[in-house]
């Protein structure tokens, strides 16, 4: 590992300030994402600001809605009495990602900014055009069967990694974030961004910006959800496809719906047109079919990840069957 | 994939980038530190050395260590703690799993100079004497292991996978221990061994 200097903020402050003075300056938090990419060089930042003891790992109920701190640890906000009787996706999809360890160490704000696991962007002999603008993409003529097939473009064709942002994207959220110009808040949606001729950029952060915290409105969906994630093994494996199915039901008709994906996008895969589409309707296959006919519109597939095609839609149905309890 | 031109220029901006990163750290010295009521505000340059201060399985140490030594690294080659052992070092096998404040995490992905303050227990630090911690004795009766190079891991996981209260079930402990991956293929007489110190009741 290239060494680097080490500072530890107090302050959200002083973090920020540190970061403004040196644009090779990095935060850390849980620091397995970024140690594990520093081992590696695909990232070599002259210094570290650490923000693991900043005091922003709170869990705190709002007028209406909750307040994540950004640096609440996975684990915490997993088992966090409220978030579990209110917004159990958001524990659901937690408990999907990583191992026990390594949720006791990564925050809410480290996960929403893990790099992709694309395997060209982790070795730095190949070309990538997320870690070297401009050298090209290796995964699209090349391995890519972990890869998009929604949003993708010439430069990359990467996917977000992570799950608990699925969740985050259906139950809209809020990204609380501190800069040098002050707060802002950025709808959950805007956060991620898709590559474009800028793959370097995962999302609409601006340099110095600190997060602070995740707010989630009150919601409808304490009841009827699931989390379902399609990968290699049962466990401690990356996403090939994953869905965040939320229904508000009334019987047996559908008052409202919150859908997303991961594993298919750069960024975490809302489907407003196939929530639509379920409004009004009576809880079965079909419908359910129906959606998730209308969610695969536009999907691409490459040499290695055709499969998701068919995966994806069977995971929406499956997903949505088990969250309105038709199967379990 | 990448031409020989590409690798020579990346090579070559990697040396300019490390002595640009030497450079820095000569004009950048540590001296302006600030002081802060809870914590210190800590600055280190890049080889400089920082100090630290760790709790280890109940004693007390003051250490340094260069800013991007790891906890694992720490534990094994400067206090020869060599119980935890080094899988994969990139979080993706468990074998270097250690308690940090009464919490799991892996050690290849932790800096050291992170954990000041904390108090760490490792594979070494669980017995009482000769008198074996109760999931050192549930592997030894259940074979939980064979070559054994994963074992200080899954210990130091079962034990926190008791004390987290996901160890009802057998799924659950499958779930909650899929953190440590087992070469040998240990896993039914782990799970075996696991479920029995839960059953027995006592505390871990
Ligand atoms: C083996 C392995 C398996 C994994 N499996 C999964 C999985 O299945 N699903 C999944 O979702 N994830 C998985 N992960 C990824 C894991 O969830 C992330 O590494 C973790 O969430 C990152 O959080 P952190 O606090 O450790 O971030 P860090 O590594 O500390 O930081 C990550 C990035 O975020 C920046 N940052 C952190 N906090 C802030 C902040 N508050 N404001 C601004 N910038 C910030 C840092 O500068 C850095 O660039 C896995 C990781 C490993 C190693
Ligand atoms: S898909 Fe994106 S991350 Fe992967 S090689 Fe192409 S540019 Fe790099
Ligand atoms: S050595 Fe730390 S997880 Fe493998
Ligand atoms: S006993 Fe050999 S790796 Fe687990």
């Amino acid at each position: 590992m290239k060494a680097f200097q080490y500072v530890r903020s107090t302050t959200a402050k002083s973090a920020i300030d540190a970061l403004a003075k040196d644009p090779a300056a990095m935060f850390l938090a849980g620091g397995t994402n970024l140690v594990d990419l520093m081992k590696r060089g695909v990232t070599e930042p002259d210094k570290l600001i650490d923000i693991s003891r900043l005091p922003y790992n709170k869990i705190e109920k709002e007028s209406s809605g909750v307040r994540i701190g950004a640096l609440a640890l996975n684990s915490q906000v997993a088992e966090d009495k409220l978030i579990l009787e209110k917004w159990p996706l958001l524990a659901l999809a937690l408990n999907a990602g990583a191992s026990a360890q390594l949720r006791n160490k990564a925050t809410v704000g480290g996960n929403m900014l893990q790099r992709t696991r694309c395997g060209y962007f982790y070795d730095t002999e190949m070309d990538c055009n997320k870690r070297q603008p401009g050298s090209g993409c290796g995964a699209k003529e090349g391995y890519n069967r972990m890869h998009a097939i929604f949003g993708t473009s010439e430069q990359c064709i990467a996917v977000h990694p992570s799950d608990m942002c699925i969740a985050l994207a259906a139950l809209d959220s809020t990204v609380i974030v501190q800069g040098p110009k002050g707060e802002r808040k950025i709808p959950f949606a805007d956060f991620h961004r898709l590559p474009g001729d800028h793959p370097e950029k995962d999302n609409t952060l601006e340099k110095g910006e600190l997060i602070t915290a995740v707010t989630l409105p009150d919601s409808p969906y304490a009841k009827n959800v699931h989390y379902l994630k399609v990968r290699d093994r049962t466990s401690y494996a990356f996403a090939l496809v994953s869905v965040a199915a939320a229904l508000e039901l009334e019987g047996k008709t559908i008052k409202s719906a919150r859908l997303a994906m991961g594993g298919v996008a750069h960024k975490p895969w809302r489907l407003l047109e196939a929530e639509k589409a379920l409004v009004g309707q009576t809880i079965s296959e079909a419908t359910f079919q129906k959606a998730a006919e209308i969610a695969m519109h536009g999907a691409k597939g490459y040499a290695y990840n055709s499969f998701k095609l068919k995966m994806a839609p069977n995971s929406i149905v499956e997903a949505l069957k088990i969250a309105a309890g038709l199967t379990s | 994939m990448k031409t020989s031109k590409k690798k020579v220029e990346n090579e070559a901006r990697r040396d300019f980038l490390k002595q640009s990163s030497v450079l820095s750290a000569l004009v950048l010295s540590p001296g302006k530190a600030v002081k802060d009521p809870e914590w210190e505000e800590k600055v280190a340059a890049p080889f400089e050395k920082v100090s630290l201060k760790l709790e280890i399985n109940g004693i007390k140490h003051n250490l340094t260590v260069e800013p991007r030594t790891t906890l694992l690294d720490l534990l094994r080659e400067q206090l020869h703690l060599t119980g935890t052992k080094k899988g994969c070092d990139f979080g993706q096998c468990g074998a270097c799993t250690v308690h940090s404040d009464g919490q799991r995490i892996n050690s290849c992905l932790t800096l050291a100079v992170t954990e000041d303050g904390k108090k760490i227990t490792t594979i070494e630090g669980i017995s009482k004497g000769d008198d074996l911690h109760p999931m050192q004795e549930a592997f030894i009766k259940h074979d939980g292991f064979q070559c054994g190079y994963c074992t200080p891991g899954q210990i130091m996981s079962g034990i926190a996978c008791i004390r987290e209260g996901h160890a009802d079930t057998e799924d659950e402990i499958r779930e909650y221990m899929s953190g440590n991956i087992c070469r040998c293929g240990a896993y039914p007489n782990i799970v075996d061994a696991i479920m029995e110190v839960k059953k027995g009741g006592q505390t871990v």
